[in-house]
C-alpha cells in the first residue's frame, strides 16, 4: 500500500473514533439537559426538597455540592501538593519511591462503597464525627488525592531540568527554583488536576451515602457561625449533595414528581461541573498568563 | 569511535604569572563507578577568556560543572578549587554564594517562562536587591552587555519566550552577568545557534572580558581561536596540554592535541 493511501485510511480510522466519542458525549449531554432544562425553575433552585409532596426543590443539595468541593479541595490539595513537589523534586529513584507511588495507585482504584464504609467505621463512628459535610470531604480527599497527586507530579516532572539548573546556576535555593520558576509552568497541568478530581467529587454518590449522609436538614443562610449547627457552613451536619439526592429520588423517592426531580438534578448538575470547568480553566489561565507574561 | 592510543603522561602545561581568578587542584570526577575527569589541575587568569576545546566524551562539560559546584547532584568531585584564597569544593562552603559569584550559560538557550525583565530580576530579588531603580539599572546594564538591549527595550515585559533562539542565549548571559558574577562559565555557548547570532555571541564575549573571567567550552575551534586568550585540550577525562591560543592552535607540544588540530584524531 503507498504510504499516501495509508495515510489517509489511519486519518479516517482516527477521525471516525473521535466521532463515536463525541457523537455519545453529546447525545448523553443532550439527553440529561432536554429532559432536565424544562423542569429547572427559579422554584426548583431556590427551595428546599419535600419528601413526600410534589413541587420539592434542591436548595440545599446544590449549595451542599458545592460546599463539599470546597472542603474536599481545602483538606487534600496541600496534601496533594506537598506529596506531589515530593515525588517530582525530592524523592530519590528507589524501591521505597515506587513503593509510594504503587500505594497511591491503589488507592486511586479503590472502590468507592469500599472507601465509604471504611470512613463511616473510621470517622463516622469511631472518631464520632456522625454522618457530616466533613465526614464526607475526607472520604472524598481518599479519590481526591491520587489524582491531585498524580496531576501535580506530573506536570512539575514535564518542566525541562534546564530551568532547574538555570535556578541553579544563579545560586538560587531547590524550594525558591520549585516554587518560583518550575511551578508557574505546570499551573495548566495542576488546574486539569482539579477539575478532574471536583469531577469526581461532583458525581460521587456511593462514598457519601455512608460519610456525608442523605438527609438535608434545614440550614439558614444567614447564619453565618460555622459551630451552629443551623448554619450553612457548619461542617459538622449531615448534607445530602446533588448526586446522593438524584439516587434517593430514584430508588426511595415517594414524591409523585421523583422523575422530573430527578431528571432537573440531573441537568443542575452537569451545567455546575461544566461552569465550574470552564471557571477553573478561565481562572487557571489568568494565573498561568500573569506568573509566566505570557498572553 | 576508537580513537589512537595517547600516553595521559605526554601533557604540558604552560604556567604564566598574570593574576589567576581560579585555580583547579587534582580535581577527579567520579559518576558512580566512573571515574570520568582525571587530575584537574588547571589556572584560569582573570579577564581572560580560556576555551577548553576536544572530542565529544572527553569531559570538557563534566570539568567545567564542577566549577560552580553544579555537579554535586550527579558526581562525586575530589580536589580543590581555589577561588579567592577559598576551597569551594569543599563541603561546608555556601553552594547558592559560589554561584552567585561563579555564574553559568548553558548550551541550549533556558530562559525562564516569565517576562524578559523577570528573567533577569527574579534571582536578584531572591538575593535581596529590592529597590526598583536599582533593579531597572541592572536590567538595562546587563541588557546592553549581553548586546540585547535595543533589540528588547521596548518589549521588556512581554514573555521571554517569544525571543529568537539567538536573542534567548543572549538573554541569558545578560541573566547570568545580571548577578555581577566574578567568572562566566560558558558550555557550548553557541552551538545551537546560526552564524549571525554566533558571531553577536563572539562580540558580546569580547565585550565582557573587561570585567569578567570567562571560562568556555567549545568544539568549534576557529571559534576557540578567534575569542579565547588561552586554550586547554582535553581527551578522554583528561587535560592534556594548556597553552596560549595561538600557541596550542600553530604549535602544540602535545602529540594527541595536534591530532586534533590538524584533523588526524581517532
Ligand atoms: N550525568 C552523567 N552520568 C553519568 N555519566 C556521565 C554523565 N555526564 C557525562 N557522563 C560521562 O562522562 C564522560 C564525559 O562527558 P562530558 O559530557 O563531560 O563530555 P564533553 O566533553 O562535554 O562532551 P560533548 O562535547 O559531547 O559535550 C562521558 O563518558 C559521559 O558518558
Ligand atoms: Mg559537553
Amino acid at each position: 500500500m503507498n504510504p499516501k493511501i495509508a495515510n489517509k485510511i489511519a486519518d479516517a480510522v482516527i477521525y471516525i473514533l473521535v466521532a463515536i466519542v463525541v457523537i455519545i458525549l453529546a447525545l448523553l449531554i443532550g439527553f440529561i439537559l432536554i429532559t432536565g432544562i424544562p423542569h429547572i425553575s427559579w422554584h426548583f433552585l431556590t427551595s428546599v426538597s419535600q419528601s413526600f409532596s410534589a413541587g420539592g426543590g434542591i436548595r440545599d443539595q446544590l449549595f451542599n455540592s458545592i460546599y463539599l468541593l470546597i472542603l474536599t479541595l481545602i483538606i487534600s490539595f496541600p496534601i496533594a501538593l506537598g506529596s506531589g513537589i515530593y515525588l517530582a523534586e525530592y524523592a530519590p529513584k528507589n524501591w521505597f519511591t515506587s513503593l509510594i507511588q504503587t500505594a497511591i495507585e491503589v488507592l486511586s482504584s479503590l472502590p468507592s462503597i469500599i472507601v465509604g464504609l471504611f470512613c463511616y467505621l473510621l470517622f463516622v463512628i469511631e472518631f464520632q464525627l456522625g454522618f457530616s459535610i466533613l465526614s464526607g470531604a475526607i472520604a472524598l480527599t481518599f479519590f481526591n488525592l491520587p489524582l491531585l497527586t498524580r496531576s501535580i507530579q506530573e506536570s512539575l516532572e514535564s518542566v525541562p531540568d534546564l530551568q532547574r539548573q538555570a535556578g541553579a546556576s544563579l545560586g538560587l535555593s531547590r524550594w525558591k527554583t520549585i516554587t518560583g520558576i518550575i511551578f508557574p509552568i505546570a499551573i495548566p497541568g495542576i488546574i486539569t488536576g482539579i477539575i478532574l478530581s471536583a469531577g469526581r467529587v461532583f458525581g460521587e454518590a456511593a462514598a457519601l451515602i455512608y460519610t456525608a449522609g442523605e438527609s438535608a436538614p434545614a440550614i439558614s443562610y444567614s447564619n453565618f457561625n460555622p459551630f451552629n449547627p443551623a448554619s450553612f457552613l457548619n461542617p459538622m451536619r449531615p448534607a445530602e449533595t446533588l448526586a446522593v439526592h438524584i439516587w434517593k429520588v430514584n430508588t426511595e423517592g415517594v414524591t409523585p414528581d421523583a422523575s422530573q426531580i430527578s431528571s432537573g438534578s440531573s441537568a443542575v448538575l452537569i451545567i455546575v461541573i461544566l461552569i465550574f470547568n470552564l471557571g477553573a480553566h478561565y481562572l487557571g489561565k489568568h494565573l498561568y498568563d500573569k506568573m509566566t507574561a505570557s498572553k | 569511535m576508537a580513537f589512537k592510543d595517547y600516553d595521559f603522561n605526554d601533557t604540558y602545561f604552560a604556567t604564566f604569572d598574570d593574576e589567576k581568578a581560579l585555580v583547579t587542584k587534582d580535581i577527579q570526577v567520579y559518576y558512580g563507578d566512573n571515574h570520568a575527569f582525571h587530575d584537574g589541575n588547571l589556572s584560569f587568569s582573570r579577564n581572560k577568556i580560556t576555551a577548553l576545546i576536544g572530542a565529544s566524551g572527553s569531559g570538557k562539560s563534566t570539568y567545567l560543572r564542577c566549577l560552580n559546584r553544579m555537579n554535586d547532584d550527579v558526581a562525586r568531585v575530589t580536589g580543590q578549587i581555589m577561588y579567592r584564597g577559598m576551597n569551594i569544593n569543599s563541603s561546608d562552603v555556601n553552594v547558592y554564594e559560589v554561584r552567585s559569584h561563579i555564574g553559568m550559560v548553558f548550551q541550549r538557550p533556558n530562559p525562564f517562562a516569565k517576562s524578559i525583565r523577570e528573567n533577569i530580576t527574579f534571582a536578584l530579588k531572591q538575593h535581596g536587591l529590592k529597590n526598583k531603580s536599582e533593579l531597572d539599572k541592572r536590567v538595562e546594564e546587563s541588557l546592553r552587555g549581553a548586546s540585547l538591549w535595543d533589540e528588547v527595550k521596548d518589549r521588556l515585559d512581554k514573555s521571554a519566550l517569544s525571543l529568537s533562539g539567538g536573542q534567548a542565549q543572549r538573554l541569558c548571559i545578560a541573566r547570568a552577568i545580571a548577578m555581577k558574577p566574578d567568572i562566566l562559565l560558558m558550555d557550548e555557548p553557541a552551538s545551537a545557534l546560526d552564524p549571525i547570532s554566533t558571531k553577536n555571541i563572539e562580540n558580546t564575549l569580547n565585550q565582557l572580558k573587561k570585567d569578567y573571567t570567562i571560562i568556555i567550552v567549545t568544539h568549534n575551534m576557529q571559534q576557540a581561536s578567534r575569542i579565547s586568550d588561552y586554550t586547554s585540550f582535553f581527551h578522554l577525562g583528561h587535560a592534556l596540554e594548556f597553552d596560549r591560543t595561538e600557541r596550542i592552535f600553530t604549535n602544540p607540544h602535545v602529540k594527541a592535541t595536534e591530532d586534533y588540530i590538524s584533523g588526524n584524531f581517532g
